[in-house]
C-alpha cells in the first residue's frame, strides 16, 4: 500500500511538473510545424509568468493576470515573427535574443515597480488560481486503488492543468482536421505549395507564431499564478529548454508531446525523491544524472540511436519567391 | 529573381551598419532605463566612468573582456564554417575540469608557469573534446548542431554540479567548490601593465589570462585566414557547394572547427579559475559563452572586431555594476537586455536598416571607384 | 461567340538587363492543346509565371475569354479559371494526395465536409479523365508520374478551364509520357484548353493542334501543327545563326584521354538523368555536348567530374578508372589532371565572397607551391593570381577585389584561369559562356581552341548551339539522357535542332 500512496504522489508531482511543459511544447509545436524554430519558448514563459504576475498583484485578478501573460509573450512571440518572417532573419540568434531581453527585463522592471528584489508581491485570494476538487472526490476517497486515483491524482488540479491536458486534444484537432492546421503543416514542409495554391506564407506564419505566443502566455501563468503564488527572478529554470527537447522528442506530434512531457516531468519527480537512495545494482543515482536525463534522451535521439526525428522540412528557412 | 546587389563600400558593409545596428540596441536599452523611471544619459554616464573613470575599474573591464574575447572567437570560428555554436558556456563549464585538474594536481610541486600551461592544455582539450560530440553528430548523424549544443549545455550543468559537490569538494568542506590553490594555481595579476600607463589596479583581477586572449585572438586570425584548413573552413561556410567542388571534405572540417571552438571556449576558464577566484566554484562562467554570441555578431567573427566588442560588453559588466550602486533600480541584469538587443539586433535584424542606407547611398551618386556590377543571373 | 480562351497582347517583362519576354502577342483557342516551343531562355517560363500571377508584366494586356484581366498573384489566375502543373511540383511531400488537392481549397474551417466533397470530386475526375491516384496515397511514396497526375488533380478541383503544363515530361517514362497525353486528349474533348511548355518536336507534333515559336525573348511564329513539320519548327526554334568566326585549324586527335562507358545517372528523386552513355574524348580535339539544358548534361559533367555518384557505368581518365558510383573525390581527380569550369560559376566554381586570388586557388589550394607548410603563401598566390591576370586579361586587374564585384565575363574568366594554367590532361567545361559579355566570349573561345592545340582532351558542354558548332570538332547531342546522334560541326542547324528536340535520327540504328 505504501508503494502506492508513493506512487500517486510521484504521479501527482508528475501532473503538477509536466504542465508548464506541455503548454510549452505545443507553443513550440504549432511555431515549428510552420517552419519557423523557436528556441525563444523559455524567454516568452519567462515573460508571461512575470507579467501574469505583475497584473495580478496589481489588479487582485488572476484572470487579468492570465490576459496580461498572454498578451506580453504574444507580444515577444510578434518580435520573433517580424525577425524571421518578414526580415528573413536567422531565427536561433532571434530566439535567444529573446531569452536574454526577457531574462533582464523582467528583474529589472520587477524591481523596479515592486522592489522586492525581482520578485512580484505574493498572490492570494482571487489574485491567485486555485485548485478544482472534482465532484464527489472527497466521497471516492475511500474506495481502494480507484479512490485515490479519482480524488488525488485526477481532482484537485487546477483549471490551466485541465485546460493544458485538453489543449493536447484540441491540437490534434486542429492540426489534423481543420483548414488552419492543413495549411499550418503544409507550409511547414513546401511554402512553395501553398503560395501557389494562393495562401498568404507569410500571414500563415504569423498566425502561427501568435498561437505559439498564446500558450507559452498560458504557461507562463501557470507558473507564477498556479503553481506558485507570484513571480520570482528566472523561475523557468530551463523548462523552456525541456519544452523544445520534449517537442523534438516527441517528433512534432501532439500526442506524443502529451507523453513526452509526462516523461520528463516523472524522471524530474523521480530524481528529487530518488534523492540519496539506493536502487537496486546501480547504487545511488547521483540526482544531476536524473536532471541530465531529459537533454541525454533528446541528444540520442537526434543522434538517431533511437529512430529518427525529421524535422518540418521547410523548418528554419525563411521563404523567399525565387522563380 | 534576386533583387540586384548594389554594392556597399567596406566601411559602411563592416563599420556604419554594424555601429547603427548597435546604436539602435542601446537606444531600445535607454527606453528601458525611462520605464524604470531613471534617466539614460546619468545612467549612461555612470557606465562609462565606472568602467573607464579609474584604474580598478579599467581593471575588471578587462578582466571580463577576456572571458568574451575567448567565447567571442569560439563562436566566431564555428560561424566561419556556417555553424552556430551556442554550447561555449557548456563547453567552458566543462573545460573546467582541464583547468582544475592540472591544478589540483600539479600546484603542490610545480611552480605556475608549468602549472599554467597544463591547464591552457587541459582546458583546451576538454572544451575541444565538450563540442567534439556535437560537431561529429552534425556531420555523420545530420543532429542539428544548434540543439544538441543547447542540450549540451544543460548537461554539462548537471555533471558539472555533480563533479563539484561529490567529487571534488574536499571533505568536510560545505562548499561545492574544490580546494584553494596554492601560488602555483595563481595567474599573475597585469597590475605592471596599468601602472606602465600610470594606473592603479587596485582589486581587479586582471591577469596574464588576457595576454593570452589577444595571442588567442592573433591566432585564430593566422589560423583562419592564413592557414589552408582556414582557407577550407571560409569555403565550408561560404558555400558547401564550391568546397564539395574542390574536393574539401564537409565531415572533417565540420568536426575540426567544432574541436576548435570548443577550445577556444574551454580557454575561457582559466580566466575566472586562475585568475581571480583560485579554485574552482559552481558555475564561474555565469553566461560569458552567451555573452560570446553577441560579442561574434557585432565583431562580425573578425578578431580585430571581436576585441573591441568583448572590451565593450566588458565595460557594460563593470560599468553596470556601478550603476546599481547609484540606481538601485538597474541591476546587472540591465547587461542582459543590452545582449538581447545587441544580439537582436545584430544578429536576426542585421539587415533592417541596409534598404534604407542603400538607397541614401543610391542618392549620393554611387560611392567608390568606378565597379562593373555583377551580370544579373 | 468568343472561342478564344487566352490572348496576350503586347506583354512584356525585363529582370535588371535581361529582355526576358519582347512583346510577346499569342492567341489561344479554347478547346485546344496549344504548344509553345523554345529553347532555354526563349522566354516560355517567364510568360507562363505571367499568365499564372508570379510575376506582373512590365507592359501589355492579358485577356481571358475575351476579358481584360489583372492577375496579380496565383489566385487571381484560379479565380480567372488557370491552372498550373509545374516542372517542379509543388507538393507537399508528407500529406496524402486528398491533402494536396484540398489544400487552398477546403471548402469550410472543419476539413469534414471538404473531404467527403473531395472524395467525391475525385471520383469523378477519376472517371471522365482517366486520372485515377488512390486519394489516401502519400506522395512521397508516389512514383513520379502518379505525382503529377496529383498536379493535375490539383488544377482540376479547382476548376481550371485553361490548363498550363511546364516541361511535364521531363520526369516521365516513356509509358508515361503516353498516358498523359491521352489525358490531355480527354481534358481537350471536355473544352477544356491547354497550354503545353516543351522543348520536344515529336510531343508537339503528336498532341497539339497548334503551335507558337518563342526564341530569345521573341513570339516568333504560330503554326497550326497539321500544316507544317518537325524540320520548320526546328529551324524556327533554332534560328538561322552566323557561325561565329573562330580561327581553328583541323584536329589532330591523339589517344584517348577521356572515357565513358555505359554511364547511367540517377537523381534524388529516382529518375534516371543519364541513361547509358558512352564516349570518347581524345588529346587534341573538342567533343562538344549540345542539347537543351535538363537533358541530363549537368548530371553527366557532375559525375565525370566527381561531385556526383553514377548509378552504373565506368569513366577511365588516361587509361585508368575513376570511382564515379562510389567515392570519386574532385580533389583526387585534379592530381590526376581533370580541370573542370562547371556550369554554375557562381555557388560552385567560386566563392563570390573570396577576393580575386583566393578563387584562383579553389581546388588547388593543397599545391605546395600556394603553401608554406600549413601556411598559405599569401605572396605567391598573390604573384600567381597577378600572372593569371594579364595572361587573360581579367578587369580590374586587382586580386585583392571580391569576387561579386567582377562582371560575369571576368569572373568566368578567373575560373578558366584558374582551370587551364593548370596544364591539365582533360578540361571538362559546362556552359563557359552563359552570362558573358560579347568581347569575353572571344577571348574565351580562343584559349578553348588553345587547350585543344595544346593536346588537351575538351569535352564542352553548353546550351548555345552556336557554340557547340564553332568550337567543336565532334559534336554529340544529348537529349532525354542519351546521346541520340553524332555529327559534324558544320551539320545543318536544322538537323541539329531535330536531334535537340527528340525526333529520331533516320541515320542512326535504331536504339
Amino acid at each position: 500500500m505504501e508503494y502506492f500512496e508513493t506512487l500517486i504522489v510521484i504521479l501527482q508531482s508528475t501532473v503538477r511538473v509536466s504542465v508548464p511543459l506541455i503548454l510549452a511544447a505545443l507553443a513550440g509545436l504549432y511555431s515549428e510545424r510552420a517552419g519557423i524554430f523557436d528556441i525563444g519558448l523559455e524567454g516568452k514563459m519567462l515573460a508571461a509568468a512575470f507579467a501574469g504576475g505583475a497584473a495580478a498583484a496589481v489588479t487582485g485578478s488572476a484572470f487579468i493576470g492570465l490576459c496580461g501573460a498572454i498578451l506580453v509573450s504574444v507580444c515577444l512571440a510578434l518580435v520573433h515573427g517580424f525577425a524571421s518572417i518578414t526580415q528573413r532573419g536567422n531565427q536561433i540568434v532571434s530566439g535567444v535574443a529573446i531569452n536574454f531581453i526577457a531574462l533582464g527585463a523582467t528583474v529589472i522592471l520587477g524591481q523596479a515597480w515592486f522592489r522586492q528584489g525581482g520578485r512580484t508581491p505574493q498572490l492570494s485570494g482571487d489574485a491567485r488560481f486555485t485548485t478544482v476538487e472534482l465532484p464527489f472526490a472527497a466521497e471516492l476517497a475511500e474506495i481502494p486503488i480507484l479512490g485515490p486515483i479519482y480524488s488525488d491524482l485526477l481532482s484537485g488540479h487546477f483549471l490551466l492543468t485541465y485546460l493544458a491536458f485538453m489543449l493536447i486534444p484540441f491540437t490534434w484537432w486542429v492540426l489534423y482536421r481543420t483548414r488552419f492546421g492543413l495549411r499550418l503543416r503544409a507550409v511547414g514542409e513546401n511554402p512553395g505549395a501553398v503560395d501557389t495554391a494562393g495562401i498568404s506564407v507569410t500571414w500563415m506564419r504569423y498566425r502561427a507564431v501568435i498561437c505559439c505566443g498564446i500558450l507559452c502566455g498560458i504557461a507562463g501563468a501557470y507558473l507564477s499564478m498556479a503553481m506558485t503564488a507570484g513571480f520570482v527572478k528566472g523561475m523557468t529554470a530551463g523548462k523552456g529548454f525541456i519544452a523544445l527537447a520534449a517537442l523534438i522528442f516527441a517528433k512534432w506530434k501532439p500526442v506524443n508531446v502529451m507523453f513526452a512531457c509526462l516523461l520528463f516531468g516523472f524522471l524530474d519527480a523521480m530524481s528529487i525523491r530518488m534523492q540519496g537512495n539506493e536502487l537496486p545494482i546501480i547504487g545511488v543515482v547521483p540526482v544531476q544524472f536524473m536532471q541530465a536525463l531529459p537533454y541525454l534522451l533528446t541528444v540520442i535521439l537526434l543522434a538517431g540511436f533511437i529512430g529518427k526525428a525529421i524535422p518540418p522540412r521547410a523548418g528554419g528557412v525563411p521563404y523567399v519567391k525565387e522563380r | 529573381m534576386s533583387v540586384p546587389y548594389a554594392k556597399l563600400p567596406a566601411w559602411v558593409d563592416y563599420g556604419l551598419i554594424p555601429l547603427i545596428n548597435l546604436i539602435v540596441a542601446f537606444l531600445v536599452a535607454g527606453l528601458v532605463v525611462l520605464a524604470v523611471g531613471e534617466s539614460p544619459l546619468r545612467a549612461a554616464s555612470l557606465l562609462i566612468e565606472g568602467a573607464f573613470g579609474y584604474g580598478e575599474g579599467i581593471g575588471f573591464t578587462l578582466y571580463y573582456a577576456t572571458n568574451f574575447i575567448f567565447t567571442g572567437l569560439a563562436v566566431a570560428v564555428a560561424f566561419h564554417c556556417g555553424l552556430f555554436n551556442i554550447g561555449g558556456e557548456g563547453q567552458a563549464y566543462v573545460a573546467g575540469l582541464g583547468v582544475a585538474l592540472p591544478c589540483l594536481w600539479l600546484d603542490q610541486f610545480a611552480p605556475w608557469y608549468i602549472v599554467f600551461p597544463a591547464a591552457i592544455l587541459g582546458s583546451a582539450m576538454v572544451g575541444g573534446f565538450w563540442a567534439m560530440i556535437p560537431g561529429w553528430l552534425q556531420a555523420k548523424r545530420g543532429s542539428h548542431v544548434v540543439i544538441t549544443t543547447i542540450m549540451f549545455n544543460f548537461i554539462a550543468s548537471s555533471l558539472m554540479v555533480y563533479v563539484l559537490v561529490d567529487v571534488l569538494k574536499p571533505a568536510g568542506s560545505m562548499a561545492p567548490q574544490t580546494r584553494a590553490f596554492t601560488d602555483a594555481g595563481q595567474l599573475p595579476r597585469l597590475d605592471w601593465l596599468l601602472a606602465s600607463v600610470g594606473l592603479d589596479i587596485g582589486g581587479a583581477p586582471f591577469n596574464l589570462s588576457f595576454l593570452l586572449a589577444l595571442v588567442a585572438a592573433f591566432v585564430v586570425w593566422v589560423v583562419i585566414w592564413r592557414t589552408k584548413l582556414g582557407y577550407e573552413i571560409r569555403t565550408m561556410g561560404h558555400s558547401p557547394t564550391a568546397a564539395a567542388y574542390a574536393g574539401i571534405r564537409q565531415s572533417r572540417i565540420i568536426i575540426i572547427t567544432m574541436m576548435m571552438s570548443g577550445a577556444l571556449a574551454g580557454m575561457m576558464a582559466l580566466n575566472p579559475i586562475m585568475g581571480d577566484q583560485h579554485r574552482m566554484q559552481l558555475d564561474f562562467v555565469s553566461g560569458a559563452g552567451f555573452v560570446g554570441i553577441a560579442v561574434a555578431l557585432m565583431g562580425r567573427s573578425h578578431p580585430v572586431g571581436i576585441v573591441p566588442a568583448a572590451i565593450l560588453f566588458g565595460m557594460l559588466y563593470q560599468g553596470g555594476a556601478e550603476i546599481s550602486f547609484e540606481m538601485p533600480q538597474i541591476s546587472r541584469d540591465m547587461i542582459t537586455i543590452i545582449q538581447g538587443l545587441v544580439i537582436l539586433f545584430a544578429g536576426a535584424l542585421e539587415n533592417m536598416f541596409r534598404p534604407a542606407i542603400t538607397a541614401f547611398f543610391a542618392t549620393l551618386g554611387g560611392a567608390g571607384s568606378d565597379k562593373p556590377l555583377p551580370a544579373a543571373e | 461567340m468568343n472561342d478564344i480562351a487566352i490572348e496576350l497582347k503586347g506583354i512584356d517583362k525585363k529582370f535588371g538587363l535581361v529582355h526576358a519576354n519582347k512583346n510577346i502577342n499569342m492567341r489561344v483557342r479554347k478547346g485546344t492543346i496549344h504548344g509553345i516551343i523554345g529553347e532555354n531562355g526563349a522566354g516560355k517560363s517567364t510568360l507562363m509565371s505571367i499568365l499564372y500571377g508570379f510575376y506582373q508584366a512590365g507592359a501589355g494586356d492579358i485577356f481571358v475569354d475575351g476579358k481584360k484581366t489583372v492577375i496579380k498573384d496565383p489566385n487571381a489566375a484560379i479565380a480567372a479559371g488557370i491552372g498550373m502543373v509545374h516542372q517542379h511540383f509543388m507538393l507537399v511531400e508528407n500529406f496524402t494526395v486528398l491533402e494536396n488537392i484540398m489544400l487552398g481549397a477546403e471548402e469550410s474551417q472543419v476539413l469534414n465536409a471538404g473531404i467527403t466533397k473531395a472524395r467525391q470530386e475525385l471520383k469523378r475526375l477519376e472517371q471522365e479523365y482517366e486520372l485515377d491516384v488512390d486519394p489516401d496515397a502519400i506522395i512521397e511514396e508516389l512514383p513520379v508520374g502518379l505525382q503529377q497526375r496529383v498536379e493535375i488533380l490539383k488544377a482540376l478541383y479547382r476548376g481550371a478551364e485553361i490548363l498550363i503544363l511546364d516541361e511535364p515530361t521531363g520526369v516521365l517514362t516513356p509509358a508515361e509520357a503516353d498516358h498523359l497525353f491521352r489525358i490531355l486528349e480527354q481534358l481537350k474533348s471536355q473544352g477544356k484548353t491547354i497550354l503545353l511548355i516543351t522543348h520536344k518536336l515529336r510531343e508537339i507534333m503528336a498532341v497539339t493542334d497548334e503551335v507558337s515559336v518563342m526564341r530569345r525573348g521573341e513570339m516568333v511564329a504560330t503554326r497550326t501543327t497539321a500544316e507544317t513539320s518537325v524540320e520548320e519548327l526546328a529551324e524556327l526554334m533554332v534560328g538561322r545563326h552566323v557561325l561565329l568566326q573562330v580561327d581553328k585549324g583541323p584536329a589532330s586527335p591523339g589517344e584517348v584521354l577521356l572515357s565513358v562507358e555505359n554511364l547511367s545517372v540517377r537523381d534524388g528523386r529516382g529518375v534516371d538523368m543519364v541513361k547509358n552513355v558512352s564516349f570518347d574524348v581524345r588529346a587534341g580535339e573538342i567533343v562538344g555536348i549540345a542539347g537543351v539544358a535538363g537533358n541530363g548534361q549537368s548530371e553527366l559533367l557532375q559525375a565525370i567530374s566527381g561531385i556526383r555518384r553514377a548509378t552504373t557505368g565506368k569513366v577511365l581518365l588516361q587509361g585508368e578508372p575513376i570511382h564515379v558510383t562510389g567515392t570519386a573525390d574532385p580533389s583526387e581527380l585534379r592530381h590526376r589532371g581533370l580541370a573542370h569550369v562547371p556550369e554554375d560559376r557562381q555557388h560552385m566554381g567560386l566563392v563570390l565572397k573570396f577576393d580575386e586570388s583566393e578563387n584562383s586557388i579553389l581546388g588547388y589550394h593543397d599545391d605546395p607551391k600556394y603553401l608554406n607548410g600549413l601556411f598559405l603563401n599569401i605572396d605567391a598566390i598573390r604573384k600567381d593570381a597577378v600572372d593569371k591576370i594579364e595572361k587573360y586579361d581579367i578587369r580590374p586587374p586587382n586580386p585583392k577585389l571580391k569576387t561579386a564585384n567582377f562582371s560575369g565575363g571576368n569572373q568566368q574568366k578567373i575560373v578558366l584561369a584558374r582551370e587551364m594554367e593548370r596544364d591539365p590532361a582533360v578540361l571538362v567545361i559546362g556552359q563557359p559562356t552563359r552570362g558573358v559579355d560579347v568581347g569575353a566570349i572571344e577571348f574565351i573561345h580562343k584559349r578553348i581552341i588553345e587547350m585543344r592545340d595544346a593536346g588537351k582532351a575538351v569535352l564542352l558542354v553548353s546550351v548555345e548551339l552556336d557554340e557547340i558548332r564553332s568550337l567543336a570538332d565532334r559534336v554529340l547531342v544529348m537529349f532525354d539522357g542519351r546521346i541520340v546522334g553524332e555529327r559534324a560541326p558544320d551539320a545543318g542547324e536544322g538537323e541539329l535542332g531535330l536531334l535537340m528536340a527528340g525526333v529520331e535520327d533516320s541515320k542512326e540504328a535504331a536504339q
